[in-house]
Order: C-alpha cells, then sequence, then structure tokens
C-alpha cells in the first residue's frame, strides 16, 4: 500500500520537495498539496519583476496543473487548511478530512502588520503574494503616489517596483539607515543616495503613527509631524512564521515550528520545511538553505539518513542600479578587526570582518564584482593570513594598491567651490596651477583662492598636490583625527561643496578609515553636520558628549548640575522659589552662585533629572545650556535703568541678546558681557563678544577670553541702535559658525582668520544680512528648550535604569 | 548559565547604553551601530566615570570624564592607558537582551 503524504502549503519550500520526491521515487506516496493561495506553485522571489513590470505571473509559475497531474499529485488549491487532528491523523479543509500517514507543513511566513490607526484601510497592502502584487500594479497610475513602511530588503523592492511603474515613492524607514540588518551604516549611506538619485525619497527614522483615509487610504502620518499624501500603502516591516495550525496542534513551536535534523517535529509522523520552521534556534528567510532543507527531507520522507546543516548566506538586492553585497556575519565581535576601503571617486565601499585567520563577513557597495570569492572565502574559512594585507582588492589584485588619501579632492567637479569667501572653484584652481601658478602664493595672487580668511589652504594645496604630482609637497596640517588625514578645515569645506549631509555621507565620501569614527571626531562631524544644514541633517545625540547628550553637566561621581536661564543675570521672587523648592524637593546638596550671574543646583541625580526640569520649567524656567558647546551667559550690568553713570539700558540689552542667541550651537562656547558704561562693570572686554555701551551707542568687541588664556577682546565695530547691535552680533557668532573648527572659543578662530576679514564680512551690509538670516533660519529649528523636549513622556524611561536585578542578584 | 531578560534591544539606542541596577552597583549596557550587546561594570577603573555615558564607536566606548578608551569586548584600556572592566556575557533572541545572571551573580560575592 503507497503511503499518504499531505502537504500544507505550495510554495518555494514544499515544491522543491515535491520534486526531489517525485523524482527519487515516483511510486512511493499518494500525495495530497493543499495551498491557501488559489494557485499552485510559482517562484515567489519573482514578484519584485513582475511588480515593475519586466516579467508576467505566467514567466514565473515552477509547477502547473500539467506537471502535478504529470506526478499524480491531487492539489486542493485555494483553501487552507485549518486544524490538524494528531490523534486522527488527519487534517481538515472547508470542512472536509483528509487522511495522512505523514504530514509536510510548509506554511511558509505571514506578513508583520504594524497596528496603527488606519491599518485596515482599503489600499494598505503588504507584500508576500501575487495578489499584494496586483494591488500594487493597479494602483500604478504615473503620477500615482505610494508609501513604502520598511526599507528592508522587501520594502525597497516593492518601493522600485512602483517606481519603474512611474508612481512616486517615498519609503519610511524606522531605523538609521536602510537594509539595516544586511548593511552597515556606511553602505546603507551609499544606498540611499543611489535610489535618492533615482528620485525615491527616503525617509530614515521614521515612525508610522498612523494611516489617514476615510474609505481608503489618502495619506500616511509619521510620529515627527510628516504627512505623506498616498494611493497605496505597502506595509513591508517584517514576516513571522506562520504557526498558527502548528500550536493548535500543541506541537514544538519556538518562534517558527521546532524540528530536528532531519526536518521532523514533535511528532514523528509530521514535518515540517521553510520559513516556518526554527532549527536550532535560527530562523531562514531565503531561499538557499530552505533548498538545503527541502533535499533533506525528502530524503527523510524516503527513509535515508540526511541531516540539514544550515550554511551562510549572501544577500544581493535585485533592485537594478544599487550594487550591494553581504555575507556573512559582519557585526563588531570578540577578537574580530574590520578592513575597510572607500573609493569616494566611484562611490566604492568594501569591509571586511576577520576573526583570527578567516574570513567571517564582507559587506560591498558600488563594486561586488569580488563578492562571490569572498563569500567563498567564508564559507570554506580559508586561512587568509598569507594575503591579508591586499586582501580586500580581491582575487585579481594581490600586488597591492593602497587607498589615497587625496581621492576625495581628486574626486571634486571642476565645480565644486573650494573657497568660500572668494568664491573660487576646483576647475579654476586647476586653470591656474596649469597656467604656470605652482607655489601657493602664485594660485592665491592669481585665484584669490585661500587669500581671505585662509580655512582652504589645505584643500588648495591638495588641488595642487593632484594637479602637480610628486613635484609639489603641501604644508603638514594635522588631521582631524586618526581616522582620516583630513584636517577640520578641509572637511568643513567639503562637507559644503560636495554637499554631505550625514556623518556615514561624510565618512564614505572623505574616505574614513575606521568603520564608525571615534568619540574626536564624531561629535565634531555632527557640529558641522548642524551648523552647515540646519534643515535638513538631523541631530545624533549619540555623537555628542555626555553633557550635550544629557543637557546638564555630569560631576566627578556621576551625578550632574542644573543651571536654569536667568536672562541677563536677572530674577524674580518667584524663580527663586522655585529653584529652593525644586533643591528641598531633589535634596541637591549644594546651590551655588556662578561665575556667570545664575544658580547652579549641584549633585543631582540622573534620575531626578526630568522631574526637576517640569518643576522648573513649570515656573517659566528653561535650560541654561551651562553645559553645551553654544550660548551660555550674557553678564549685564544694571545700566542707565538703576547706575548713575549708565549711558544706555545694557541690562535690556543682554536679555536681549541671550533671547536671541539661545539655544544655537556653536564650534565652542559663547559668552557675552554687557556693560552699561566704560566703567566696565560686566567684564565686557573679556569675553567672546563684549559690548560696551557709550553716549553715541554701542561699542562692539570680540574674541576675549579668561579661562587657560586671558585675552582682552579687540573692536569689531561699533553700533548706533541695540537693533544694529543685535544684528551684528548675531551675524559674528554665524560667520563663527560657519567657520571655525570645533572646539575653537572665538578667540582662537579669528586669531587664525585675522580680526581684519571678520571686520570686512560684518562691514558688508549684503553679507552681514546674509549671515544673519541664516542664523535665524537655524533658530528657527534649533532654539528648542531641551528640558521641554526630554521631559515628554515618550522621553522619560531612557533616565531610568532599564532593569533592577539588585534584589535577584543578591540572592 | 542562566540568563535573564533585562529588556528589549529598542530600550537602548543604536551607539548607546543603558544601566541595569544590581546589588553591587550599575552594569552598563551597550548598543553598537550594528546591534551587538555588551555588559561590562558602569564604573571606569580610572576615577569611577559611568561608562555607559560615554560615546560609544565601533566596539569601543570613551569614558566621559577623561575620556580613556575600553574594549566593549574585553573590557580592557586601549592606547596608552592600563586597567579592565569586568565584562559580563551578553546576547540578543528575539529583540529581547540577555544577560548572564550567574555572572551577574557572583560578581555579588566577589
Ligand atoms: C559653574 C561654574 C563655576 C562657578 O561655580 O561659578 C563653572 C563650572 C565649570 N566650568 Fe567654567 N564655570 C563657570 C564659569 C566660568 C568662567 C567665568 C565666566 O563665565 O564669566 C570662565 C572664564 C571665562 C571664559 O570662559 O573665558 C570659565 C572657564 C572655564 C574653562 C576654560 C575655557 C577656556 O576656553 O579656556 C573650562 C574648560 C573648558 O570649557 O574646556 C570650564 C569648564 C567648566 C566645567 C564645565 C568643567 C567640566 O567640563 O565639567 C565646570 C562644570 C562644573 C559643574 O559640574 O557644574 N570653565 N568658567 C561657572 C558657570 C557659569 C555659568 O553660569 O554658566
Ligand atoms: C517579493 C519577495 C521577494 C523575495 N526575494 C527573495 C530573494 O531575492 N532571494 C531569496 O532567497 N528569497 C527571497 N524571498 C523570500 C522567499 O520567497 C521565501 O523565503 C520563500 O518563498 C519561502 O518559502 P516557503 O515555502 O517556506 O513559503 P512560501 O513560499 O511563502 O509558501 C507558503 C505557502 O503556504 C500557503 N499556506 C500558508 N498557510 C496555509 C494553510 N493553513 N493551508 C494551506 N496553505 C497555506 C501560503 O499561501 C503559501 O503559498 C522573497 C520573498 C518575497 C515575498
Ligand atoms: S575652575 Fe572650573 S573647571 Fe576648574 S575646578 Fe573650578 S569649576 Fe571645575
Ligand atoms: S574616570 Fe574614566 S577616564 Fe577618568
Amino acid at each position: 500500500m503507497k503511503q499518504k503524504l499531505v502537504v500544507i502549503g505550495a510554495g518555494m519550500a514544499s515544491g522543491r520537495v515535491l520534486e526531489q520526491l517525485t523524482e527519487a521515487a515516483p511510486d512511493a506516496f499518494d500525495i495530497t498539496l493543499f495551498n491557501a493561495e488559489p494557485r499552485g506553485n510559482y517562484n515567489r522571489i519573482m514578484l519584485s519583476p513582475v511588480l515593475s513590470g519586466e516579467k508576467t505571473y505566467a514567466d514565473i509559475v515552477t509547477h502547473d496543473a500539467d506537471w502535478y497531474a504529470a506526478r499524480g499529485v491531487k492539489t486542493v488549491l485555494g483553501q487552507a487548511v485549518t486544524r490538524i487532528d494528531r490523534a486522527a491523523k488527519t487534517v481538515t479543509s472547508a470542512g472536509v478530512e483528509t487522511p495522512y500517514d505523514q504530514l509536510v507543513i510548509a506554511t511558509g511566513s505571514a506578513p508583520f502588520i504594524i497596528p496603527v490607526p488606519g491599518h485596515k484601510l482599503a489600499g494598505v497592502v503588504t507584500y508576500r503574494d501575487l495578489e499584494d502584487t496586483n494591488a500594487m500594479i493597479a494602483a500604478a497610475k504615473p503620477g500615482a503616489k505610494a508609501v513604502v513602511i520598511g526599507g528592508g530588503l522587501l520594502g525597497l523592492e516593492a518601493a522600485a517596483g512602483m517606481q519603474l511603474r512611474g508612481m512616486e515613492v517615498v519609503v519610511i524607514h524606522l531605523m538609521g539607515h536602510l537594509m539595516e540588518r544586511q548593511l552597515d551604516p556606511a553602505a546603507g549611506y551609499l544606498l540611499q543616495k543611489s535610489l535618492e538619485q533615482r528620485g525615491m525619497k527616503i525617509h530614515c527614522k521614521g515612525a508610522t503613527k498612523a494611516i489617514l483615509g476615510k474609505d481608503r487610504v489618502e495619506a500616511v502620518l509619521l510620529e515627527d509631524g510628516t504627512v505623506y499624501d498616498a494611493d497605496i500603502v505597502c506595509m513591508a516591516v517584517g514576516i513571522r512564521p506562520e504557526v498558527r495550525l502548528a500550536n493548535d496542534a500543541h506541537l514544538d513551536v519556538g518562534r517558527g515550528i521546532t524540528v530536528n535534523d532531519a526536518m521532523q517535529t514533535s511528532d514523528p509522523a509530521i514535518w515540517a520545511v521553510g520559513e516556518c520552521v526554527e532549527h536550532n534556534k535560527q530562523l531562514f528567510g531565503l531561499v538557499a538553505p530552505l533548498y538545503d532543507q527541502a533535499k533533506v527531507l525528502a530524503q527523510a520522507l524516503l527513509g535515508q539518513e540526511a541531516a540539514f546543516r544550515p550554511v551562510q548566506t549572501a544577500t544581493k538586492l535585485k533592485v537594478t542600479g544599487c550594487d550591494l553585497f553581504s555575507a556573512g556575519d559582519f557585526a563588531d565581535g570578540p577578537g574580530r578587526e574590520d578592513i575597510v576601503f572607500r573609493d569616494p571617486a566611484r562611490g566604492v565601499y568594501k569591509r571586511l570582518v576577520i576573526e583570527g585567520d578567516a574570513l567571517v563577513g564582507a559587506v560591498m557597495y558600488g563594486d561586488t564584482a569580488d563578492g562571490n570569492w569572498f563569500f567563498g572565502l567564508i564559507k570554506d574559512a580559508t586561512d587568509i593570513t598569507p594575503m591579508r594585507d591586499t586582501l580586500i582588492f580581491g582575487p585579481a589584485y594581490q600586488g597591492g594598491a593602497t587607498a589615497d588619501p587625496m581621492a576625495a579632492v581628486a574626486a571634486l567637479p571642476p565645480s565644486a567651490e573650494i573657497c568660500g569667501c572668494n568664491g573660487v572653484c576646483k576647475g579654476k584652481i586647476v586653470d591656474a596651477i596649469l597656467g604656470g601658478a605652482n607655489t601657493l602664493d602664485l594660485v592665491r595672487a592669481t585665484t584669490k583662492a585661500s587669500s581671505s580668511c585662509g580655512t582652504c589652504t589645505g584643500l588648495v594645496e591638495q588641488v595642487m598636490a593632484v594637479t602637480l604630482g610628486d613635484s609639489f609637497t603641501a604644508n603638514a596640517n594635522p588631521a582631524m583625527c586618526k581616522c582620516t588625514d583630513h584636517t577640520h578645515e578641509d572637511v568643513r569645506r567639503l562637507i559644503k561643496s560636495v554637499g554631505l549631509k550625514s556623518i556615514p555621507a561624510v565618512m564614505q565620501e572623505l574616505g574614513w578609515r575606521s568603520v564608525g569614527g571615534c568619540a574626536s571626531c564624531r561629535p565634531a562631524l555632527n557640529y558641522y553636520l548642524i551648523a552647515d544644514w540646519p534643515t535638513e541633517y538631523r541631530d545624533d545625540r549619540q555623537s555628542r558628549f555626555v553633557n550635550e547628550r544629557n543637557h546638564a553637566n555630569i560631576q566627578k561621581d556621576g551625578t550632574y548640575s542644573v543651571v536654569p536661564r536667568m536672562w541677563g543675570g536677572v530674577t524674580t521672587p518667584a524663580e527663586l522659589r522655585a529653584i529652593a523648592d525644586a533643591a528641598d524637593k531633589y535634596d541637591v546638596p549644594m546651590v551655588k552662585v556662578t561665575g556667570g550671574q545664575r544658580i547652579d543646583l549641584l549633585g543631582v541625580k540622573k534620575a531626578d533629572l526630568p522631574a526637576m526640569w517640569a518643576d522648573l520649567n513649570a515656573a517659566g524656567m528653561v535650560s541654561g545650556h551651562a553645559y553645551s558647546k553654544g550660548l551660555r551667559t550674557v553678564k549685564t550690568c544694571v545700566g542707565s535703568e538703576f547706575c548713575r553713570f549708565g549711558t544706555q539700558d545694557s541690562t535690556g540689552l543682554g536679555i536681549k541678546l541671550e533671547k536671541l542667541l539661545w539655544g544655537s550651537w556653536t564650534p565652542a562656547k559663547v559668552k557675552l558681557g554687557v556693560s552699561g558704561c566704560p566703567r566696565n562693570c560686566a567684564e565686557a572686554t573679556c569675553k567672546d563678544i563684549g559690548v560696551i555701551c557709550v553716549d553715541s551707542g554701542f561699542e562692539i568687541s570680540v574674541a576675549g577670553a579668561a579661562g587657560m588664556d586671558v585675552r582682552e577682546t579687540e573692536p569689531l565695530c561699533k553700533a548706533a541702535t541695540e537693533a544694529e547691535a543685535m544684528e551684528i552680533i548675531a551675524a559674528f557668532v554665524q560667520l563663527y559658525r560657519e567657520n571655525s573648527r570645533y572646539l575653537h572659543r572665538i578667540y582662537k578662530w579669528v586669531a587664525k582668520v585675522g580680526l581684519a576679514w571678520c571686520q570686512e564680512q560684518i562691514a558688508d551690509l549684503a553679507t552681514r544680512r546674509a549671515l544673519y538670516d541664516r542664523f535665524m533660519l537655524s533658530q528657527s529649528v534649533y532654539q528648542v528648550d531641551p528640558w521641554a523636549e526630554l521631559t515628554k513622556p515618550d522621553q522619560l524611561a531612557q533616565w531610568a535604569p532599564m532593569a533592577d536585578l539588585s534584589l535577584e542578584a543578591a540572592e | 548559565m542562566s540568563w535573564v531578560d533585562i529588556g528589549a534591544l529598542a530600550d537602548i539606542p543604536p551607539q548607546g547604553a543603558r544601566v541595569v541596577k544590581t546589588a553591587a552597583g550599575c552594569v552598563a549596557v551597550f548598543r553598537t551601530a550594528d546591534d551587538q550587546v555588551f555588559a561590562m561594570d558602569d564604573r571606569c577603573p580610572h576615577k569611577g566615570g559611568p561608562l555607559s555615558e560615554g560615546i560609544v564607536h565601533g566596539a569601543s566606548v570613551t569614558c566621559p570624564l577623561h575620556a580613556w578608551v575600553f574594549s566593549l569586548e574585553t573590557g580592557m584600556a586601549q592606547g596608552a592607558d592600563s586597567g579592565q572592566v569586568a565584562t559580563y556575557p551578553a546576547r540578543i533572541e528575539g529583540g529581547r537582551i540577555l544577560l548572564d545572571a550567574t555572572r551577574l551573580a557572583r560578581r555579588v560575592a566577589a
């Protein structure tokens, strides 16, 4: 008697089982195949070309009616199995019971749906089967808008397919970079750049709040308030094994249906294969390992010894024009080392992860020709010691090229602006050099490049080196940190001229040698990007030093100090009461008047910060930024309001200046003083910016210091009115924000660029106005009270320990 | 080993850290840019700085007080500085972070 074999699910895994089984032993089983989809087996991974219009459904069918008939497979299509009765050995579908001797569960996965409001509206689809694909095709009228939620492999294929059909596509991705499971941030950046160049809109760090629409979807709303119009929404946020039948039948189920090496479940008559299984705690989402499982299962069903051993898998994205490859395990781990290669000119990034003598992972973007060679080395655990130095150049290049530190400059187009002051682009400098200007002075004389503030000198020298070759040796300036050869000044200029708008973008395009930077370059890059792209870049909190991340000064014992703003050093009884109450309520060990005319609450526990901030907020106070590379204090004296010598309202101007400037991030801290007369009781002449009021107006001086260096300010210019003084000071702060290297106080920066250059910029009314406008644009984003932001309900958890094991661990 | 669930991976920002309270002081749990987790004492061997507040780069952290750098994998101080922070086994399963309770308990006894 033939054994009765029932198979649940006609997917890619069970299809392969049937092929193997009917070929090896055509007469061994009476086979019945159930499938929930109203069709037999097709090549699911080819749904992407169907979506994009490159193929039709007919092209991707693997098993048609004739195929099943020829092998005597009875098919029940469009009908889900709803129950397995293990005692009676039957399955139930549409009320009919079918007996089995052996049962194979191959139910695949179910797409995960985020249960946001509106997720059930018409027009919200997932991406799993032909129905989903056809729904997206139907929506694809030219100019129609699609939103894809999820920037993983599937989401990007859905997005690319719909875009090829003429739709406008936005991809919303929760994480910081695309395909974070397969790619590291650098490769994710390159992928995003290439998709954006092709007109796709990518919104990373985007959390979906709701899907909007009356009868069908109209738009998607994100937590940050962004709204994207949508005619169709595709949710591709992940899958989970389809285990409902197995659960109901009380088989062992972890995340998937648990199987042994022979693909057998906890019931010896029931087997499972494909995405629905869990083997040695591992799940599988790509077809290569599923085909291995299928082979093992076919053998096991025929009573042969076989064991499934998962092998490494590699990922390639099928989206055309995006050349990426990832294989193995590329996470940092004990004893692992990286080899990184970046070629900014060609947009190439390669990273190899080595453990001991073997290659364990590889991520590549832009040039993946060597992918399979690396994959082979990973799979075979080849000893790579002999070729380690040249490994990254691939099999063909075992001779040894080295990364070129000048590649970034060599790659710049002629139109890239090198000298910001005089608007000189690379092409003009190259022309001058080719025309005989072979020294820096000659280049300065012919092009004016590097002849003003001088911060672009390093870059001009690199252009000369690239153009003149070995005959030119540039002055060696110290590199920003050990991750790069570029100086701070070069990096700042290149961020602007190349238009780099994220930390991974800078690291890739400027050839960073480390994977994710270091504690020295990351805060600097974060500042440069905030200063240059205030509306486009988003602050990276994890690249900030603890004080700026927690918006409080860390103390030697790990507690913090809290300093509310006291505008211009002026306070009220109500504010003082609120401060006193907070000091009592949170057991503050010390309350101190600072050298900056305000009050410091020292020794506050981290977990108390948000509650204390909320109390101070409620009394109308905001953060004093006593911890920031930003505006600190504006010290004032009593001025004409009370003092018999006062010439102007220095207190009032100080308050106005503090209200104008607070919240802005600057290369290093910025302190102001406003004194009502030359007696200078506010010590304005040793501040970064000082104002001395006189009868005829306001004398503005800059570049003072009273810390490790003590300096008197130097006169910048004079203003006749308060309004003029404020515009000049904001413009000057912006000039500093745009040009100084990170951590240089104003006095150090002015010493580099020259006071005369600063005076010229401020004296030119158009330049001053433009600086002022750019400052105000940045303030429109960054002048927010961090206390109010960080005490919102969704921010509270981060201030407390994530778990408390003090009781358990003591046992 | 006995693994104890201390929370979701998503509770820690990439390149960030959170602490877990134990009877013998806090343990810092770090998450790297590529979603590895590491656990070590939240006390710098130099002057006790809270390592959980440092900047995480690659698989290293820079102490927030005086910028010593430690490997998250071994707890060893990097570069010219010397010293070591005790580390504890940590792993991720199904989006949850697990720490080895046995090792944490032994730490209390020590
Ligand atoms: C609280 C305060 C001292 C006080 O009790 O008065 C103070 C406290 C600190 N100062 Fe200061 N400075 C304070 C006024 C000053 C002044 C006086 C002033 O502002 O008029 C100066 C000299 C003026 C100047 O800046 O040029 C000053 C020059 C410094 C310096 C040297 C900066 C320099 O460029 O040379 C540092 C070190 C640094 O920033 O790298 C510093 C750094 C520090 C730090 C933040 C050290 C740190 O990184 O942890 C101290 C934080 C203590 C804490 O835990 O809260 N502090 N510090 C003052 C806060 C003023 C405020 O209300 O915000
Ligand atoms: C658009 C897309 C692109 C992909 N691209 C790639 C790629 O490039 N490379 C790669 O390796 N992988 C790719 N994959 C993944 C790959 O398709 C899956 O890993 C593979 O199809 C899983 O095979 P399976 O047999 O386990 O499940 P499936 O192929 O999903 O088959 C399961 C079948 O079982 C049916 N079923 C479920 N429950 C029941 C029930 N109770 N009764 C009856 N029938 C039921 C389902 O309807 C389904 O037809 C892609 C997937 C998609 C959706
Ligand atoms: S002078 Fe400033 S930095 Fe030095 S101990 Fe006093 S507060 Fe701290
Ligand atoms: S306490 Fe960590 S470096 Fe000093």
